[in-house]
């Protein structure tokens, strides 16, 4: 049963991943091998992550937005989210992390120079 | 510890896709016993990061392994009046819980990992661990808001 669907839309020097689903311990390997494969081998300077469709995200999801993160500061890329649910944003709140990510509100925002 | 009225038993198994049918499950219980949209989200998050330690924690992964989950609706004491609430008790039969590993990591370091207890101790009012007869058993529980009593089945 997969709860999450994770698709990419690569532009000039950016990629876009627009997720949809649930991000849990079931998932998020889905999450964090795309993730960081856009930033270590395909060497994106800049991810952006869609999660509009986003209804649910656990500690492990957070965890591999924080190791994307992590990534992407030692490679000199930028990691952006976007999209923000209620639910999403609470967890994050709730593990001190929402002002560590560059977070904008609206994909014009994120892909804007 | 787990008196009250039984509402829901699951049967499960160490499986990390059962995580969403569980949480589906237990989002539509807390808002059948009155809780909010925050507090269901709370209580849905809370009892995720439990069963998520038991499958890689207690179980390191395991596939197919038992877990018990009940779910009851009970009356407790909070500031010298009766509450209503609804309490978790989850129980497997996997490696003792070492109590050392429990108290969650600083938050002020930016890594990933550690942050599942964090989240349960901030979603519930009570979270208690005990090794019972080889089994693992977390007891969690979540209270109504005094304003909300009478609402519910």
């Amino acid at each position: 049963m997969k709860t999450v669907k994770i698709s990419a839309r690569r532009l000039d020097k950016m990629t876009i991943f627009d997720i949809s689903g649930d991000v849990d311990l079931a998932t998020s390997p889905e999450l964090r091998k795309a993730l960081l494969s856009e930033l270590r081998e395909a060497r994106m300077p800049r991810v952006i992550l869609n999660l509009k469709a986003v209804r649910y995200v656990d500690s492990s999801g957070v965890a591999s937005l924080v190791e994307g993160l992590k990534v992407s500061r030692d490679l000199g890329a930028r990691l952006i989210l976007y999209g923000l649910s209620t639910s999403v944003r609470e967890v994050l709140q709730l593990s001190r992390l929402l002002k560590i990510f560059e977070i904008c509100e609206s994909e014009e925002q994120a892909v804007s120079p | 510890m787990s008196q009250g009225r039984l509402l829901l038993k699951l049967e499960l198994c160490s499986n990390a896709e059962m995580l969403s049918v569980v949480r589906h499950a237990l989002g539509q219980l807390a808002e059948i016993e009155g809780f909010s949209s925050a507090e269901c989200r709370a209580v849905v998050l809370a009892v995720d990061e439990a069963l998520t330690n038991i499958i890689r924690h207690a179980y390191s992964g395991e596939e197919g392994r038992p877990i018990q989950v009940s779910f009851r609706r009970i009356e407790a004491p909070q500031d010298g009046r009766q509450r209503r609430g609804l309490e978790i008790v989850l129980e497997d039969r996997g490696k003792k819980v070492d109590q050392a590993t429990l108290c969650g990591r600083c938050l002020e370091e930016v890594r990933p990992g550690g942050l599942g207890l964090h989240f349960i101790k901030e979603c519930m009012d009570t979270v208690e661990f005990r090794r019972k007869v080889g089994k693992n058993q977390l007891r969690l529980v979540k209270l109504l808001d005094v304003a909300k009593l009478g609402k519910g089945a």
